[in-house]
């Protein structure tokens, strides 16, 4: 039997924690869909999604109101459109990105996933056309989000992505200048992509994937910070066990509400993602646990090794919470989505530089900076090699979503609202990388021994 | 046996329970536990309840305590015993 104080543990941390599931994410093959007529093809896709994600929304809100637990955001991720429509007879791929948008909408999820292309060793023909499509497809649609891979611990980095990458994000914040450059928000370079990550922008159905299936991401940094509440100033002993024993309540819940969504929409259930993932909301905070754990801010000296701790005790707890793991499991610290983060920012006490150490220990890597508008694509291609050495070294995923903010600059700010919240706009290491980045080619994989 | 849990919290006045129970036993729930406690005018309950019989639909039951609870300047909320199962039962 539920004792009164287990059930007052719960609602509490509901209520005045931040605990949620932050999304429900289905996951749909469109392979099934290949047509060499665009039309056809944009059809198939239209009916499939809205088909199988008629009841998501639905679902989610109901087994939120039944629980009690708020279920955040329901979203779909589908197969890398580079592979979906590589049959397809066409030079753009924009309607497609369009029919996305439009099969979002209609079923009322907040993000469609998988305008992705993943050219870790080259590019098919189909890729091409896909990447030279993101800049105007990200300006065109509202809930469309897009995500290149471009490296790979087995496969190494191709530069002559990681180049165009950086054209495109500029050229991304260039067209959609006039909404804050909202364009590059819904836009992030991947290494070591996963399959079945349900956050976003990153989210792609997998080709090793099944049909459809139900993924899971659960958050809650809220609740391991009012749990190191009580216990501030005790060793590291005792601040790595309550991280541990948080994670792993906060994925139960998580797992909890899979099952269910699985049973409900009659959709195998695929993994539970475990990550601590922030929200501008005071007490929805990384920054705010780093704080709790005895740092002024994120960013002094000591952050790299808080947030390690942090990432894995988050990783043990969740592990034995949930039956099946994946995605991204580990902590997030996208900067404009933390509002300690942009404090911290904003202060100067946390710099690109930090962050990029900081990457080298959490789940994902550069998320969600605004850097100034006149930064060059060879710097922006700069940055995600330099992300994409550190994933393709270290057998992790990085990422970076950079906003370069068209006409401003450092001490200025860019306002995206909701959960993407705002950020102050950083300061980037002003010497060039062209000559770098202009020698194109790929960087061969790293040696997968004499690990020291 | 399915079962909910029912939490109630807010400041303490006459009628809480008499409003509560009418309506459990109208959509015919069975209480099978009540804890009360008043802390400093603050009024918190916790009640275990059988819904196997309940002629109301969850979430109907949901909204109809949540607007009783509205009503009386309390937070009211039924919930399926199995997140509380989920969370702290291995």
């Amino acid at each position: 039997m539920i004792t009164r104080n287990e059930i007052l543990e719960t609602n509490q941390m509901i209520d005045n924690a931040n605990l949620d599931v932050r999304t429900i994410t289905m996951g749909i093959s469109l392979l099934d869909c290949a047509d060499a007529d665009i039309d056809k093809f944009n059809e198939k896709v239209y009916n499939k999604i809205t088909t199988y994600a008629k009841d998501l929304v639905k679902v989610g809100d109901e087994l939120a109101k039944e629980y009690g637990v708020p279920v955040v955001n329901k979203r779909i991720s589908v197969t890398p459109i580079a592979i979906a429509a590589a049959g397809c007879k066409t030079d753009s791929y924009v309607s497609i990105a369009q029919t996305l948008d439009r099969a979002a909408k209609a079923v009322g999820v907040n993000f469609i996933g998988g305008f992705s292309a993943l050219v870790q060793k080259g590019y098919t023909e189909s890729d091409r056309k896909l990447i030279a499509s993101i800049p105007e497809a990200m300006a065109v649609t509202d809930f469309v989000c897009s995500s290149v891979n471009i490296g790979t611990s087995r496969n190494g980095i191709n530069m002559d992505a990681v180049k165009e990458m950086g054209e495109v994000i500029h050229k991304t914040a260039e067209l959609t200048k006039d909404r804050e450059c909202i364009g590059c928000a819904k836009l992030v370079v991947f290494c070591n992509a996963v399959e079945d990550n349900p956050f976003m922008a990153g989210a792609f159905h997998g080709v090793g994937e099944a049909d459809c299936a139900i993924n899971v991401g659960v958050s809650g940094p809220g609740v391991v910070k009012k749990a190191l509440e009580e216990v501030r100033g005790e060793d590291f002993e005792t601040l790595c066990e309550t991280v541990k024993r948080t994670a792993f309540k906060i994925t139960r819940v998580g797992q909890m509400i899979a099952r269910e969504a699985s049973k409900r929409l009659n959709v195998p259930f695929g993994i539970i993602d475990l990550s601590l993932a922030p929200t501008p909301a005071v007490g929805d905070s990384i920054a705010e646990i780093f704080q709790e754990m005895g740092l002024a801010e994120p960013g002094a000296p000591g952050t790299t090794a808080a947030l390690a701790l942090l990432n894995d005790n988050v990783k043990k707890g969740g592990v034995m919470a949930s039956s099946y793991v994946g995605g991204l499991s580990g902590a997030f610290i996208p900067v404009s989505e933390d509002h300690g983060m942009i404090e911290a920012a904003a202060k100067g006490a946390l710099t690109l530089e930090k962050l990029e150490a900081m990457t080298c220990v959490c789940s994902v890597g550069l998320d969600m900076i605004a850097v100034p508008g006149d930064t060059t694509p060879a710097t922006l291609s700069g940055i995600i090699a330099d992300e994409a050495a550190i994933g393709m070294v270290n057998n992790k995923t990085t990422a970076v979503r950079l906003i370069p903010v068209i006409d401003r600059g450092v001490g200025e700010s860019v306002e995206f609202g909701g959960l993407l919240g705002y950020a102050p706009i950083m300061a980037v290491n002003k010497y060039s990388c062209e000559d770098f980045i202009a020698r194109g080619g790929r960087i061969p994989a790293p040696i997968h021994s004499f690990k020291n | 046996m399915k079962k909910a849990v029912i939490t109630v919290l807010g400041h303490d006045k006459v009628g809480i329970i008499a409003r509560v129970c009418t309506f459990l036993s109208e959509a015919n729930v069975n209480i099978l536990d009540i804890s009360q406690t008043i802390v400093g005018g603050y009024f918190d309950m916790v009640m275990v309840v059988d819904i196997t019989g309940m002629t109301q639909d969850f979430d109907k039951a949901v909204d109809g305590l949540a607007s009783i609870g509205e009503e009386m300047g309390l937070a009211i909320k039924m919930q399926h015993t199995e997140i509380f199962d989920a969370m702290h039962r291995i």
